[in-house]
């Protein structure tokens, strides 16, 4: 069961037939899981990782640290749940130590980002303050690294 | 100056690999996709890669020990204990060496006296024979059968035998069928040999590449510690194919004199490459697991494509090969290599480069990723269709 999502996790165009021969399972008894899987909400969905930066239309993302005022009976879950509606936040965590929730956000320019955070964020009532982090790289993303596309470089026939 | 005259006599009866035009024509063709490779696609885990950059930056760039750092004999034998049941003193029954491939021949040649003759079943890889020659022995071929999983029978040990039998050689999960000895298979063996004067050179250096059961050692079982030469290698587990480090565990008697030879022709096994093996048999268990798992997708999934393209193959329990049969094609091993390198550009070994009875046969390894070998896959099934 563990090893279906890890496999689907890290390609999601296997198709449930070929899940089946890497496993040695039944291929309709991997469909119906995966579909289950689906209903549950344990895969809540399929994603490409593109490496915008090789296009010519790089978006630009920022990590925020938010420091925030929890509520009372809903400790931070209502805030995050109020700073996730916005279609610019990518990801949002509830972190241990120094600050409280990591928001991930994606625009178009700096400038863009920086106004969302002035805006939006930080005025409300909840945010006692922020910090914005550029990424200026992205080496790796979810396990996969970037502009380092391993090569074959071992002799073709060794016996 | 008459060299034909004056080199050794022996040497020269050693023959090159028969393939080699083949492995030429593979070379220089620059988008043949090859299934021909002998070692993992993995590079080494980046720990033990490590392992080897600080020693080099501490300075560890002297000799070690003529048998291997203490540190690693000792992480040897505890490795030993912990995966095949078997002790071993660090002190004097474990040999580092330059790869699995020098502890072979420093076995062969502590072994053998000229005229004794050495076992070696086929198809196998392609050292056992030649090691035996050089040292004046006489290599003679078990052949296993498709039909038996290629495991070694107790019959064809028995028919085997004669007097002058020094050594059999078991290589075990085996290259190139894929083949293991369940501990089943290997009690039949040990029960032939326990009351015999016959060594056995047990090469698991695919020993932690098993699918489905764990790799037995034949010197677990009652009666053969003493007469058994294990050797292994960091090779295959590991991803360290470039690195050159394997070992040789053995009672003192035999040690003692494979490391006299070691001793002169080598003197240590590469000092950084040591470094890094520490590390690798300290906590490189979960690499071995995280691999394992990886060939056995791969496994799954190339042969069940030889299987649904008609060529038969034999479920492989060990190592990273496949071994179908290609006779159904009429083609002999090489002409169907050829053949299917020309049209799809898809490079296969011919079982023929494991010894005459890999006739009839292609190795296909999977050390590849899944994309790779669905490629390969496809263009082998165009190739058969083609021919239909």
């Amino acid at each position: 069961m563990k090893k279906i999502l890890e496999l689907l996790e890290r390609d999601a165009t296997l198709t449930a037939e070929q899940i089946a021969v890497m496993l040695g399972r039944d291929a309709a008894n991997v469909a119906a899981q995966i579909k289950e899987f689906e209903e549950k909400n344990i895969i809540v969905g399929y994603k490409t990782i593109v490496n915008w930066e090789s296009t010519d239309d790089e978006p630009v993302s920022a990590m925020i640290e938010l420091k925030v005022t929890p509520q009372r009976g809903e400790g931070f879950d209502e805030v995050a749940k109020r700073i996730y509606q916005y279609e610019e936040v990518s990801s949002v965590y509830l972190m241990s130590g120094g600050f409280d929730l990591t928001v991930i956000i994606e625009g178009k320019t700096m400038k863009e980002v920086a106004l969302f955070v002035a805006e939006k964020l930080a005025p409300m009532e909840q945010v006692l303050s922020t910090a914005t982090h550029f990424v200026l790289k992205k080496y790796k993303i979810d396990g996969v690294i970037l502009n380092d596309k391993p090569e074959d470089t071992r002799e073709v026939i060794s016996l | 100056m008459n060299y034909e005259q004056l080199l050794s006599e022996r040497v020269k009866t050693i023959q090159p690999s028969g393939i080699r035009k083949f492995f030429d024509i593979v070379s220089e063709m620059k988008d043949a996709i090859s299934l021909g490779v002998g070692e993992p696609d993995f590079v080494t885990p980046w720990h033990i890669r490590e392992e080897a950059i600080y020693s080099l930056e501490r300075g560890r760039t002297y000799y070690t020990s003529n048998a291997g750092l203490m540190e690693l004999r000792k992480e040897l034998s505890r490795y030993m204990e912990r995966r095949v049941n078997l002790s071993y003193d660090p002190a004097k029954e474990i040999l580092v060496t330059v790869g699995g491939s020098e502890a072979i021949d420093l076995c062969i040649r502590a072994l053998v006296n000229p005229g004794d003759e050495v076992l070696v079943p086929e198809p196998s890889f392609v050292c056992y024979k030649p090691c035996a020659v050089l040292a004046g022995a006489v290599a003679v071929p078990l052949v296993t059968k498709n039909e038996d999983k290629f495991k070694l029978t107790k019959q064809a040990l028995l028919d085997a035998i004669t007097p002058k039998t020094k050594l059999l050689v078991l290589p075990y999960p085996n290259n190139p069928t894929g083949g293991i000895m369940t501990k089943e298979d290997l009690e039949e063996i040990a029960s032939v040999l326990r009351d015999k004067n016959i060594f056995v050179l047990s090469d698991e250096i695919y020993g932690e590449l098993t699918y489905g059961r764990e790799h037995v050692s034949i010197a677990s079982l009652p009666g053969m510690w003493e007469r058994t030469i294990v050797v292994n290698g960091f090779s295959k587990s590991y991803a360290m194919t470039g690195w050159r480090l394997g070992w040789a565990a053995a009672p003192k008697e035999i040690m003692e004199q494979m490391m006299k030879i070691h001793q002169y022709a080598i003197m240590c096994a590469p000092t950084a490459s040591q470094y890094a093996a520490v590390e690798a048999v300290k906590n490189g268990d979960d690499d071995i697991a995280r691999m394992r798992e990886e060939y056995n997708y791969r496994r799954r999934v190339i042969v069940d494509g030889f299987n649904k393209m008609g060529l038969s193959c034999f479920e492989p329990e060990g190592a990273f090969y496949v071994f179908p049969s290609v006779e159904s094609t009429g083609l002999s091993s090489g002409d169907f290599a050829e053949n299917l390198l020309m049209q799809e550009k898809i490079a296969v070994v011919p079982g023929t480069a494991f010894g005459d009875s890999g006739e009839g046969f292609i190795r296909c390894s999977y050390a590849y990723s899944i994309a790779n070998i669905n490629e390969a896959l496809e263009r082998i099934g165009r190739f058969l269709d083609g021919r239909r």
